[in-house]
Order: C-alpha cells, then sequence, then structure tokens
C-alpha cells in the first residue's frame, strides 16, 4: 500500500525547472532513498512535500489525500515530519526544549489552562517533559538534556533533529542528508537508528543521502534524480547497474563498491 | 570576595539575616531622611538583593511584595517628597509592565517593533476620550465624561483594544522579516501618534494637538483616586498581575513556541507551529499589557496629548528590555525600572544640583550640557556599551532546567531505552 504519492511534480523558479514531472510512489513502512547529484532537486522535492514550497503544477497525496496547498504547520499535522540538510534546531533552547516544541500540536492546553495552571495543563507538560527525555533515550541524548542546542557536536545535533521530528509522531519522516558530516561509527550508529524507528515505530523514511553505502545498505527503494528529473529508480541493485545513472552521478567505481 | 559570596550562598539563615538587616537599615534611613533620594533607591534595590537569595520562589514573592506594598510607601510617607516618591515608584511600576509586553514581542518571538509606544497611546486615548467631555462630540448616545467608576471597565477595554490593534497591526506586518519588521513597525507608530494629532476634524474625536484635559480620575467605592499614592496601588496590582501571566505564558507551550519561532521559523513550521498565530499571539499579548497600563496613564496624568507618544519613547522601552536582558523577565523587570529612575531621579536631581552650583556661581555650566538634555546620548552610550561587552544584558535570560528525577519517573519500564521505545509511542 502506498502511503504517499507524487504525480507529475514539477516546480519552476523563474526560468529554472528545478523539479519537472516528477512521480513517485512510496510504500507504507519502507525506505527511500532520494539520490542524485548536487542541484538535481532532492531538497526542493522534499521542500514540495512538506509545505516550504508549493509546487507549479502536480499533486502530492498523502493516503490518498491531496496536501498540496496547506501550510507547513498544517502538513506537519498531518503526520510528516523532517530534517534538514542545514540543520535547524532552536539554537538558545535547551535540547529537552527543542523535543518539547516538537510535541506542540499534540498538546492541548490552550491560554485558559496555561494562566490558571489548571491540574490538566501540569499533567499534560509533565508527561511531555518525560516523553521529550524517552525520545532523547531512543537517540541516544539523554544525559545532555539540560544542555542548550547549539553547544551540541554536530553528530549529536543531527540526532537532536530526528528525536524532535519523532515528537510529532509523524508517519512518514523525512531525513535531508542525515549522515552528513558523520564519521564511520556515527553513521552506522545512524543506520542502526533508521532501522529501528521504521521497525518499532512503523514509520515510513525517505532520505536524501550522498553515503552511498549508507543507501545501498538500508533502502529497498531508490529514485535517482538528475537536472530536476527523475533519471531511474528501482532496488539498490536496479540502481547500481543502471548505466544512466552510473553516468550521471555513481561513476564508475560504483558496481564493484560494496 | 568570592569565598564569602559562596558562604552566603550556602547559608539561608546567614541570607535572611542579610537581607532583614538591609531592608531594616533602607527602611529606617528612608523614614529619616526623606529627602535622601539615595535612601529611597537603597530601599528598592533591596529587591534585587531578594533576587540573587536562594529562597523559594513563594518566600521571595511574599516579601517583596510585603516591601513593595507596605515597607516603602510606609519609610516614604513621613514627609514632603512623599507624593514625589510614590509618582516615580507608579511610573517605574508602569513601564515595567510595558517593557514586559514587549519583552514577549521582542525578547521572546524575535520580533523588532519600535513602534510600541502606540499600543500605549491607544490604551491612554481609549480611557481619555470616554472620561473627558470630548466623546459628547460624536457619540450619539450616552452622557459623558463617564463616571470614574467606569475607569475598571475600561482597563480591560483598553487591553482588548489595544490587543485587537496589536492583530491589526501584525497582519499586514507579519509579511516581512526583520529590518523590514523593524521599519515598519516604526512607521505603525509613528502613524497612530499623527493619527491621534490629526483627528479633530472633520469629526473631533482626540481634540488634535490640545489634547484631552481633565479625564475623569477612578472612583471605587465612593474614593476617589487623586494622588500617586493611591495610583501606585493601581500599577502594583496590575503589574504583578502582569508578571504572573508573563510567568506563566514563557514556561508553557506557547512560551516554547514564540522561542521556537525566534530561533528558526522554517523549523518550528515544520514542527507544527502555525507561524502567523502565533505571532499575532505574540502581538496581541504584548500590546495588551501596554494598553492597560496606557488606561491607567490617562488617570494618572489626568491629561492626555500625543507628545507623550513619541518614538523616542518606543526606543526608550527599547533600552529597557535590551539593557536588563532580552526574553528575561526578572532583567526586563531591572532595566525598566533603571532607565525609569535614571530619567525622572537621576538625570534630575544632578541637573538640580548643577544649577545650584551654577547660581551660586562655583561652576558654570551651559544648559545644553545639562544632564536632562543628555538623555538620548546616555541611552546612545547605553546601547552601544552593552552591544559591546553585555549583549545578553544585565541579568540574561534563563532556560528552565528540569530535573533528572522528575523526567525519569514516567519511564520504570525502560530498562534499556531503545528497547521501550515502541511503548513510549504509542502510549505517551
Amino acid at each position: 500500500m502506498s502511503i504517499l504519492t507524487v504525480k507529475q511534480l514539477t516546480k519552476q523558479f523563474g526560468g529554472l525547472t528545478a523539479n519537472s514531472n516528477i512521480n513517485m510512489d512510496v510504500q507504507k513502512g519502507s525506505i527511500t532513498a532520494v539520490i542524485g547529484p548536487n542541484g538535481a532537486g532532492k531538497t526542493t522535492l522534499f521542500n514540495m512535500v512538506t509545505g516550504v514550497y508549493q509546487p507549479t503544477s502536480g499533486d502530492i497525496l498523502l493516503n490518498g489525500e491531496s496536501i498540496v496547498g496547506l501550510k507547513p504547520h498544517q502538513v506537519a499535522q498531518k503526520g510528516i515530519s523532517r530534517t534538514f540538510q542545514n540543520i535547524r534546531l532552536f539554537g538558545a533552547m535547551t535540547v529537552l526544549e527543542n523535543v518539547m516544541v516538537g510535541m506542540h500540536t499534540h498538546l492541548r492546553s490552550g491560554l485558559f489552562h496555561t494562566m490558571f495552571s489548571t491540574p490538566f495543563m501540569r499533567k499534560e507538560e509533565k508527561e511531555a517533559k518525560q516523553e521529550a527525555y524517552r525520545l532523547l533515550q531512543y537517540v541516544g541524548l539523554e544525559s545532555l538534556y539540560n544542555e542548550e542546542a547549539k553547544s551540541l557536536p554536530y553528530g549529536a545535533q543531527r540526532k537532536l533533529e530526528i528525536a524532535r521530528a519523532l515528537a510529532t509522531k509523524p508517519k512518514v519522516l523525512l531525513l535531508d542528508e542525515p549522515a552528513a558530516g558523520m564519521n564511520p561509527k556515527e553513521t552506522a550508529e545512524l543506520t542502526k537508528l533508521i532501522y529501528h524507528m521504521r521497525e518499532q515505530l512503523q514509520l515510513t523514511i525517505i532520505l536524501i543521502e550522498h553515503d552511498m553505502k549508507l543507501v545501498m545498505e538500508i533502502s529497498e527503494h531508490i529514485i535517482v534524480l538528475d537536472h530536476g528529473e527523475k533519471i531511474a529508480e528501482g532496488t539498490p541493485d536496479d540502481i547500481r547497474n543502471n548505466e544512466k545513472v552510473i553516468e550521471a552521478y555513481l561513476g564508475k567505481g560504483a558496481t564493484t563498491a560494496s | 570576595m568570592k569565598k564569602w559570596l559562596n558562604v552566603l550562598e550556602q547559608n539561608k539563615r546567614l541570607q535572611a539575616i542579610v537581607i532583614a538587616v538591609y531592608i531594616v537599615v533602607t527602611f529606617i534611613s528612608l523614614y529619616l531622611a526623606q529627602k535622601s533620594v539615595v535612601a529611597f533607591l537603597l530601599l528598592l534595590s533591596s529587591l534585587l538583593l531578594l533576587h540573587f537569595t536562594t529562597f523559594s520562589h513563594r518566600v521571595k514573592w511574599v516579601i517583596g511584595i510585603v516591601v513593595l506594598s507596605v515597607l516603602l510607601p510606609l519609610a516614604a510617607s513621613q514627609g514632603e517628597a512623599y507624593q514625589s516618591y510614590m509618582e516615580v515608584a507608579t511610573l517605574v511600576g508602569i513601564y515595567i509592565a510595558m517593557a514586559l509586553g514587549l519583552n514577549i514581542v521582542v525578547g521572546l518571538a524575535g520580533l523588532l517593533d519600535l513602534g510600541f509606544v502606540a499600543f500605549f497611546a491607544i490604551g491612554a486615548y481609549t480611557y481619555g476620550i470616554f472620561a473627558t467631555t470630548q466623546a459628547n462630540n460624536f457619540m450619539p448616545f450616552g452622557q459623558y465624561p463617564l463616571s470614574g467608576e467606569s475607569f475598571w471597565v475600561f482597563l480591560i477595554i483598553g487591553c482588548i483594544v489595544a490587543a485587537i490593534f496589536g492583530i491589526l497591526l501584525g497582519i499586514p506586518v507579519l509579511r516581512v522579516k526583520g529590518d523590514y519588521l523593524a521599519i515598519v513597525t516604526l512607521g505603525f507608530g509613528e502613524i497612530i501618534r499623527i493619527i491621534f494629532n490629526n483627528l479633530d476634524k472633520p469629526i473631533n474625536i482626540t481634540n488634535g494637538a490640545m489634547g484631552l484635559a481633565s479625564v475623569q480620575p477612578p472612583k471605587l467605592f465612593g474614593l476617589e483616586f487623586m494622588y500617586p499614592s493611591q495610583f501606585y496601588y493601581v500599577v502594583l496590582v496590575i503589574l504583578l498581575l502582569t508578571i504572573f501571566v508573563v510567568r506563566r505564558l514563557e514556561y508553557s507551550k506557547i512560551g516554547r513556541a514564540w522561542k521556537a519561532v525566534r530561533e528558526n521559523e522554517i523549523a518550528a513550521q515544520a514542527m507544527g507551529i502555525p507561524l502567523v498565530r502565533t505571532k499575532l499571539m505574540a502581538f496581541a499579548v504584548g500590546a495588551s499589557f501596554s494598553g492597560m497600563m496606557g488606561v491607567v496613564f490617562a488617570a494618572k496624568q489626568t491629561f492626555v496629548d500625543p507628545t507623550s507618544f513619541t518614538l523616542l519613547e518606543s526606543i526608550t522601552i527599547l533600552v529597557m528590555v535590551i539593557l536588563g536582558g532580552m526574553g528575561s523577565v526578572p532583567g526586563v523587570i531591572l532595566g525598566a525600572a533603571l532607565v525609569t529612575i535614571l530619567n525622572l531621579q537621576v538625570l534630575t536631581e544632578l541637573t538640580n544640583w548643577l544649577n545650584q552650583l551654577s547660581l551660586s556661581g562655583v561652576v558654570s555650566i551651559p544648559d545644553a550640557l545639562s544632564p536632562a538634555k543628555m538623555q538620548r546620548f546616555i541611552f546612545g552610550v547605553i546601547l552601544i556599551l552593552f552591544a559591546l561587552y553585555r549583549p545578553q544584558g544585565l541579568l540574561p535570560a534563563k532556560n528552565p532546567r528540569f530535573d533528572e528525577k522528575e523526567l525519569k519517573s514516567g519511564a520504570t519500564n525502560m530498562v534499556d531505552g531503545k528497547e521501550g521505545a515502541k511503548d513510549v509511542y504509542f502510549n505517551g
């Protein structure tokens, strides 16, 4: 069953076509990778799916329902969450607070409850804190919960972005270059984490990544973009042996690697 | 010095003794030396000292309220300067409430607003128009001025009207960011002032540059509020309410959303935070405190005219926020108190002193150099110094710190974080 369907999606910035007629079908519970050279339009695709950009034409369906035209926060409420290529944490807030911001849409206490600090609000806040802490444990950052987010090392910041995205309770999680800047050990941990999330949280995961070892190991389905167009899709094996992909992106060495 | 501070920090009884002695000494010195501004300021700064003690919040609040509501007025009440002390204290309170309002917009939500005094003006005119004969000019029904009893209702009306204007300003303004936002809000502040200045024709609503005179003083159970010493209590109550509300909001879902928007708009949206609504909320809540204090201001001065609401006022409030520490409630209170007292007390006292000196022929200081006229210069210097050496302000904003025990108590089944995560997700 497909959870996310992208139909004939096109995005033009003035004369520049960043994405042209992209079709994509993401199966529920799968791990899909979007790869391609720099400037191929991968992040633009993510930005359209999450509502940051409005597509010039085409449609995006989440569980059969169009999400084109929704604001980013509405898309998030529908169950699509993401991390960012250039880390976008709330730097001056603590690690725990960052995760708690992710729970925003699931907290029900409004102005009235806040003003009078009702038992309902206090209970909800307490549970939110505890759940945020558990999410930090999940990604392995629990010891840093009181630190300012901007003071974290790079790899930890990437993990925090994932924890924050999980706090929104998404159905689909988009990871934009999650392994960028990580060392091999951290990448191995990340690989495990992505598997865990899919298995334990029944998430559908779409990732953009340049680390081919990670991509080939983890993904069930790969989509290759080049110059804004989809040039290939299929299983890792298909992609590895696809002439067009080798020419545009992987290079000759990839057929023998890993 | 450091050793002493450490000893003090660990010993609560010692702290209690120090603060008690301090309050008693300053109380007595103000009680006996009525003309001593220094004693008055020292008694006020006992609150700052209180802030640094390690007592529980409740104890701090009780002591603070006792000092402000009983000791300060009592100590000051023994001489002729009583009303002028209370006047200063009242104005300090008004400015603190406004600075706290601006702190929500600038400090928490990160929206630079250079026209904040407009909301103060809106509050002041809301009461001013209906509490003078002015409203007879355009209202088809009713008898004006409304009696002083209506003041209490107008506190709420002023608050709501200012909040509505906050939202009205917000809707067009939130399309722009950063520097552009500052310029547009600056324009808004000036537009409001100029509208009030010119709205005497075709229908005379605000009485233009002449201003509104003899605003009805507030009345409660037949008691008329005429003196600063009475307004002091009105302001004190509203101020405590403001601090209470600001505190609650800051550490709630809404406060976190404001901070998230300040830190990174795109990420905040991706976390499901509606950008426009969150920003409008900041504008509305910030403006409402300002509007409420505008009503008090109009009643206290019994006179409202557009010259009270110039750009310099907006800048002054912004200086208070920056000086104290953006986003920090204690910091902003300190900043507002310092700037107001500097303006009203220190500079005027210095000017008087220098005037006396030049009258008696000791020194001669040209009029242009009198300290009261150097207000802008002094603000400029303060801003530059703080930007260079202490950009986080006098009492920087602190993040809430969580207690690990409290966080863990709900996670009894989590021996291994990774294994238990599935339960987390669906139970939580």
